[in-house]
This record gives structure tokens, sequence and C-alpha cells, in this order.
């Protein structure tokens, strides 16, 4: 797992000598400059083959199964899907996104239509991780969060960030198309002040 | 159903809590028939493992009779008769179980985002050890429930006693794992054990298994001495001059290889005392200094005992200039249950020698002082979940 979470300075000019300056922010497609704010990068090495790591990003629906968060997705049409997310104090923050490249079995990116409540692009890319490791999954996501700046802050304080969201959901997909189950620990018994006792000894 | 619960430091409770139900697909839930307390419990006992919480069912050795099996469990079913390994592991579908590096398993621990904070990567989930490990409810329990049930337990197919078997669960390819660690070359390598305690008596006894010309044990206390003794091994009072009695046993090399048995609260030092007591370190490694000092030039510290987060003081102008090799983590036991079962079936060992006490699981708060206190020359304590 790797992470970068920087604040991309606005202005498109600006925006590109910095993604010249990192390579892992290359991964951030430059095609995304209208969206401005935070960029989040995450990647992961899974021991599957690429084709099959991308049919199941390809299905966008298949994407509730990891992220954690409750969201719903629904596809539109080949390209086009609706993001409807929970937010704080029952609010949702919904979405329209359009696919803007595909490369069957190399990398899907989207980006948020015009109207969205939070201006989102992003992208996957699937390549080959050295001798027998696997596909590296690389998961990159501009977006501008609400509240700005400061808002950011606040939900990188609660990990309720979007930084955190991609790695937890990069993690749970790895769990899941290598040991095919998603570990967890919810339900389980405990005893004393975690649940209700059904009595003392 | 009944089970051990942390309630808080130093504080431990038999509770009525609910059943185990399966979670995952791969799930198996043991009816648990022998299930013991580790060393390494003490660590939780003493409160010196973060992220462990109130309430929390303790408990990493344990086995019995698989009750119940999730919809994707393949080689298991119900009746079988299993020991339960402490370690979570997917199996060979990740890449470090893919290499037999099963206890840091990719894909078991639900806490990564806890462990990868902590320590940079995520081990693999460990049963009823602290939430960065992933807050698996233990097997100090009568029943548990086991993850990936194809992959860990193993199944015993005959009529070998529980006393025989249990410690397959963790203590013996424990002490296996550090004595392989330590690169015996047979009939000529020296190792000294710091720890007599359960795991350093099975790192003793499998280095004699490996070939080692020579076992020197070491501990403040007689008895665990005297079971050292009783395997072969030559012992020293860890109250003396311990670099110079090593020197004396070994021709003034010193030993080969040093397997730290204690881990995180080791006794003999003050100044860790105090600065564990006021938290300006997590561990007190005084053995693994001593080890460091001891060790032959170029020689292996291998390094079975647990430790929680930062060590002061570590001599590693020694280890460097001196050439050491380092080598530890937790066991990767799917690699040594099936090997180590054979050695117990051609009776090559007999793992229930370490028992010395007996308790219904309904007093096993009573045990957890007497164990951590070492009262009544207690070394290992064994639990019965249906007395």
């Amino acid at each position: 797992m790797a992470t970068a979470l920087k604040n991309s300075p606005s202005g498109a000019a600006t925006k590109q000598s910095a993604a010249r300056a990192s390579s892992r922010a290359n991964v951030a497609s430059s095609r995304n400059r209208n969206v401005r704010g935070i960029t989040v990068v995450r990647a992961a090495t899974i021991r599957r083959p690429a084709a099959e790591l991308y049919a199941f990003w390809r299905k966008l629906e298949n994407l509730m199964q990891v992220i954690k968060h409750p969201v719903t997705i629904t596809s539109k049409s080949e390209n086009e899907s609706h993001w409807s997310v929970s937010a704080p104090a029952n609010q949702r923050v919904e979405w329209d996104a359009v696919i803007v490249d595909d490369e069957r079995d190399r990398m899907i990116s989207w980006r948020s239509q015009p109207g969205a409540q939070v201006e989102n692009a992003g992208s996957v890319r699937f390549e080959a991780a050295p001798g027998d490791e696997g596909t590296e999954v690389t998961v990159s996501l501009e977006y501008d969060p609400p509240g700005g700046r400061l808002g950011a802050a606040i939900a990188k304080l609660t990990r309720d960030s979007a930084s955190s969201q991609v790695y937890d959901a990069l993690r749970r997909f790895k769990a899941l198309m290598e040991a095919g189950e998603i570990p967890t620990i919810e339900g389980q018994p405990a005893g004393g002040p975690q649940r209700p006792r059904k009595g003392r000894k | 159903m009944k089970a051990l619960v942390w309630m808080g430091k130093k504080n431990v409770e038999v509770q009525e809590v609910e059943d185990p139900r399966i979670l995952n697909p791969r799930d198996c839930i043991v009816k648990i028939t022998s299930t013991a307390i580790c060393g390494s419990d003490i660590h939780l006992y003493n409160g010196y493992i973060p992220t462990l919480e109130k309430g929390d069912i303790l408990g990493h050795e344990f086995m019995g009779d698989v009750v119940e099996i999730g919809p994707k469990v393949k080689k298991l079913k119900v009746g079988d008769r299993v020991v339960v390994p402490f370690t979570i592991a997917c199996g060979n579908k990740c890449s470090h179980c893919m290499r037999q590096q099963f206890s840091v398993c990719d894909n078991t621990n639900p806490n990564w985002h806890i462990a990868e904070t902590m320590m940079g990567f995520s081990p693999a989930g460990i049963f009823g050890y602290s939430h960065m490990t992933g807050g698996y409810a233990g097997g100090q329990a009568q029943y548990a429930r086991v993850p990936h049930a194809d992959v860990g337990p193993i199944k015993i197919e005959n009529d070998l006693s529980d006393d025989k078997v249990l410690f397959l669960s963790d203590i013996f390819p424990t002490g296996y794992m550090a004595a392989e660690n330590c690169e015996i070359v047979p009939g000529r390598s020296v190792v000294a054990v710091w720890g007599c305690g359960p795991v350093g008596q099975f790192a003793i006894r499998s280095a004699f298994l490996l070939g080692a010309a020579k076992v020197i044990a070491i501990d403040s206390l007689p008895e665990r001495r005297a079971m050292a003794e009783a395997a072969g091994a030559v012992t020293i009072d860890s109250g003396m001059d311990v670099m110079e009695e090593l020197k004396a046993l070994t021709g003034g090399r010193g030993p080969d290889a040093s397997i730290d048995a204690v881990g995180m609260e080791a006794h003999g030092s003050a100044y860790d005392q105090v600065k564990q007591t006021l938290k300006m370190e997590t561990d007190r490694p005084f053995a693994l200094r001593q080890a460091i000092r001891c060790t032959r030039k170029a020689g292996v510290v291998s390094v079975p005992g647990v430790y929680g987060g930062l060590l002061d003081k570590v001599p590693f102008g020694s280890a460097m200039n001196k050439g050491l090799t380092f080598k530890m983590g937790q066991t990767h036991m799917q690699k040594y249950m099936r090997p180590l079962l054979k050695l117990i079936e051609d009776e090559k060992i007999d793992p229930s020698f370490v028992i010395t006490h007996r308790v219904p699981l309904t007093k096993a708060d009573k045990a957890y002082p007497m164990f951590v206190e070492k009262r009544d020359e207690c070394i290992k304590v064994v639990l019965d979940p249906a007395a």
C-alpha cells in the first residue's frame, strides 16, 4: 500500500508542473485538470491476473462490495453511472459519472458530469508487478472536498477522508480477489462493556 | 457460552457471552475441548499491548471439535477433531502465504489500518490478541469461530490425547521455528536460550531435535531451569554474570545462536521497569540486549519473544560490528503444524511435559494471576472448557 495525499494548487500550469515533479502523480490523469482540490493515490499488489481485476472493476456495481462506506452505484449506460454516498447528518452526496477512458485489462478513468455536488475524477490502472507478485493496482482520485480544504482537513482527522476510503476499498478488493472473502469480526461474541451480557457467571 | 474476558489491566473475568456464529463462507465453529494460557497473554493481562479493548475474549491456544462449517469449507467436516493455529492465514492466495510466510498473510487482519499505522505494514490476524491484529475473539472459551478453516486447523485423526497435541496451536511450532532460525549445524552449534517458560522449553527441545551440540538455558526460576535440565540443557541463573558464564561454557566463543524467548517484559533491569511504567518505552528488552552482547561473532539472534513497540538502548553497534543475523516473527504456523504432529506421532517428543496446572475455564480468572506471578511453580496452565 502506498499513499500520496497532497493539496494541489489551483491553476492548470502549476498543477501540471506538480504532476511532472512526481511520477506517482502522473497516474492522476492530466485531463482532469478542471477538478481542483485534493489528489489521492493508493496502490495495492493483488496476486490475480489484470484481466480478472479489470473485469471486476469495469462492472461498477461490484465496487459496492469493496467500498465500506454506504454507497449506491447504478449503471445508466455502458459508460455512465450514478453515485450516491451517505454523508454526515443524514445527507447524501450524489453525482453522475462518465467513463472517459477505457483500456481493456489496463486502465479505466472517469470523471463526474457537470452539476455534481462533489466534483471528482479518477483512474484505476492494472500493471504487471515484477516476477510472480501479481498485478499492481493503482487508484488515483481527485476531488473538490465539500467545505474546501478546511473540510478536507477535518475529514482527514476523522479518518473519514477519501484517502482512507480509497485505501480501505483497495484492501478489501485485494482480500476479496485473492482470498475470496473480506476479513471481518462484525457479529462475533464479546464480553463486558462491548455487548449486553446474558448474565454473570 | 462461557469465555475469559479482559476487563482492564490485571483484570479478567469469566463471563457468559453469545455463542460465535459463521460470519464468512470459509469459517468454521469449533467446540473447544482444551485451551491454554500463553506467556504472551501476560502482556495482554498487564495492559502492555495497545488496542486491546475491555470485553475482548482472550486465548489463542485451543483445539476441539468442528460443530459447524461455512458453505465454502471443503476439507473439514462437522465432527472433525482439530488443533487451531494462533495466526490466521488465507492459504496460498497472497504472495506471503505462497512463500509460506503465513504469519504475515495479507488478507486476514480486518484492522490493517491500525497495524499499518503502528508497524508500517500489517501482519496476519491473530486470535484473542488485541485489535491491532484483527480483534478476533479468542479461544479461552467454550466455542470459537475460526476463519479460513481449510487453511489453519489441522485434523487429528488418531487417538493422541489433547495434552499431546494442544501445543501445536502455538508454543511447540513457535519454539521450533525459533530453533530452526538458529541455522543449527548438527553436532557443532551451541544455542543459548533466554527464558525457560513454555516457548523456551520447546525451543530447547527443538534445538536438540535439530542437532545442537549444546543448549544453554537462562532463567531466574529454579523449577524452570530444572525442566530445561530434564531436556539435557545446561542452565544459568539469570542473576549471575550471564556473559562470563556463557563464555566459560563455550570455550570463550559465546553461543553460535541466541534465542530470546522472553520478549517485552523481561525482568532484571530497573531502568526499563521505570521507563515502561512511565510509558517512556513500550518494551523492556533486557533479555534481547543481553542476547545481542553474548552471541558469538557472525552468529544468529532468533526472537520468538513478543515485542509490541519501541525498544530503548538496543546495542545495535554490537550487533553490527559482530555481523549478527536477526531472525524473528510471529510463527508461520501452517508451515510447521503437520511436520511437528509427525514428530509427536513418532514419539520423538511428548509436548505434555510442560503442563503444570489444570484449571476449569470457570476459574481461569484465578489462574491468570497465578501464572503471571509464577506462583506455585506454575509454568503452563491448561483450561478445561467443560469443567
